[in-house]
């Protein structure tokens, strides 16, 4: 895993923030520290992304967080052209993927694709979480591994 | 034979909608839209309105049910339904919470509306704006994935990959609806046709979506009566007859972040063998179909899981003339639909189907007794409704 100081999209997006009962706060802290890591149920060791209050294999609520490696597989992409927010007047075209995680279940993270906008990428190429440092929060994009 | 049945026990005796305008040209509020499409369905019913006793919505619309009892002065009201969430994908589902209400005997004249001014309120193709985002947006907004437009992208993008599905068969279902719609005068596209080359040049919006594979967003309304057999002989007009009415979803399908267990599924698994089983009917028997369009790639996954076809026959199947009427093969969306008639969320879909049984459609399929419309793909839940004539 490596970091980014360029940024995929301008700043002007909303900010993600952790949510009030608490039930992400470990994902973003973690991305603070530069790990990628998945909410795990502590009784049935099931998978699961986004995160819930209980688990959907066999209701513990003792829910806890795994690290992953933050390799993945590129399970789909679009390329967007149209700016849905203003912040991305000028931004288009941007690309986001959706990517498989083999070590947790193949549960799937959003990102960007880190680099040229417009390169075809591959399905099911292999990809790494990249690290991208906000003043507050911390994004995770990724890049496919050549 | 089905477990439990609605089969012709119910049926759409009126229907109405206001003029269809493009988003922000409605001169009246949404809420009066409302109201006018209501009158219309009730007069196409031929009905006094203050005979409607329930109301049946969905999308979360935001013209309350006792708001609209109040204006137009209902006697009663004896049911009001919502199916929550989900969008477009509530609109057969809220025909078949009417038919399940007028069945059960809470309503005798169920009115199922949507009522929509995007000008008034937010757009549907525009993120909303906030500074900060918490709970499953925040894994998506920050990196500009916000619209429908985009996540249907994502799960249609892996089914042409899957399949080896080139772009035809988005083409062609964004060329059939603007035909159809060149016959409607409803249609808020009608005098102004697509041809293939504007198409082909039209801007992108999210590959594989062009301009022209997404729908429209509208300002209108949209409504229609459900009754019980005993009425609907009665009734002005040739009922619709209910034969089938499905709603619900997939296993975690809903989870968040693109977790639905099955990526790119239009959600319909599930639900089209319980449709055809209450319908007692197979595919083939269909003879012109309404699916639901928000963009043009979901409506090939929509066919494929009401089993018109195979994933692996979609590039022989959904072409320009197999899915255009009066001739093809399976005929659809051929009031012009989502696309090009209007963005009523698919109730418009619905108002087709009934024009088609009833022989009053614009583009006629010749003969049609049975229309299938499918509201939703994607989104959770969905909904399924097969009309037909007796």
């Amino acid at each position: 895993m490596s970091s980014e100081t360029k940024y995929c999209l301008p700043e002007g997006l909303p900010l993600p923030r952790a949510q009030r009962d608490g039930l992400d706060k470990e994902f973003w802290d973690a991305t603070r520290r530069h790990e990628l890591v998945v909410q795990r149920c502590k009784s049935c060791n099931a998978f699961q992304w986004g995160p819930e209050q209980i688990c959907h294999k066999c209701y513990s609520a003792d829910l806890g967080w795994h690290r992953v490696s933050g390799r993945g597989r590129l399970y789909s992409w679009t390329r967007t052209w149209n700016p849905v927010h203003p912040a991305l007047r000028d931004a288009c075209p941007y690309i986001v993927v959706v990517v498989e995680l083999p070590d947790a279940d193949n549960v799937r993270m959003v990102g960007n694709l880190v680099g040229d906008p417009h390169q075809q990428p591959r399905f099911d190429a292999e990809v790494e979480a990249v690290f991208e440092d906000h003043t507050a929060h911390t994004l995770v994009q990724w890049r496919i591994v050549n | 034979m089905a477990e439990y049945s609605i089969k012709d026990k119910v049926a759409i005796v009126g229907i109405g909608e206001t003029q269809y305008y493009k988003r922000g040209q409605a001169p009246v509020s949404e809420f009066r839209l409302a109201c006018e499409a209501i009158i219309r369905a009730a007069d196409d019913a031929g009905i006094d309105v203050r005979d409607i006793d329930g109301i049946s919505g969905y999308a979360n619309d935001r013209n309350e049910a006792s708001r609209l009892a109040t204006a137009l002065g209902l006697k009663h009201l004896g049911f009001a339904g919502m199916v929550w969430g989900g969008g477009g994908g509530g609109g057969s589902g809220a025909v078949g919470n009417a038919a399940a209400a007028v069945n059960a005997g809470y309503t005798k004249y169920c009115v199922v509306f949507r009522a929509l001014a995007q000008g008034q309120f937010g757009r549907f193709g525009q993120a909303p704006r906030s500074e900060y985002i918490s709970g499953p947006a925040a894994y998506t907004a920050p990196y500009g994935l916000f619209v429908p437009a985009q996540w249907v992208a994502l799960r249609t993008h892996r089914f042409m990959h899957d399949y080896k599905i080139n772009q035809e068969p988005l083409a062609a279902v964004a060329m059939a609806d603007y035909y159809h719609a060149q016959f409607n005068p409803r249609a808020v596209m009608y005098g102004n046709p697509l041809t293939r080359e504007k198409y082909n040049q039209s801007r992108w919006i999210s590959e594989p979506f062009h301009l022209y594979d997404c729908c429209m967003e509208n300002d209108g309304a949209a409504a229609l009566i459900v009754t019980t057999a005993d009425r609907a002989r009665d009734a002005k007009k040739k009922p619709a007859w209910i034969m089938a009415a499905a709603q619900g979803s997939g296993y975690r399908h809903y989870a968040q972040v693109e977790n639905q267990y099955d990526f790119s599924s239009a959600n319909f698994k599930t639900l089209a063998p319980r449709l055809f089983e209450m319908a007692g009917i197979t595919p083939k028997d269909v003879d012109c179909a309404q699916i639901y369009e928000h963009f043009s790639g979901a409506v090939m996954i929509s066919l494929v899981e009401h089993g018109f076809c195979k994933p692996e026959e979609v590039m022989e199947f959904v072409t320009f003339e197999n899915i255009t009427a009066p001739k093809g093969k399976l005929p659809i969306n051929t009031s012009g639909g989502n696309i090009a008639e209007c963005y009523m969320h698919g109730l418009e879909l619905v108002h087709e189907a009934v024009r088609q049984v009833r022989g009053e459609s614009t583009c006629q399929v010749p003969d049609c007794k049975i229309s299938l419309v499918a509201s939703g793909p994607m989104v959770s839940p969905v909904s399924d409704l097969i009309v037909h004539s007796m």
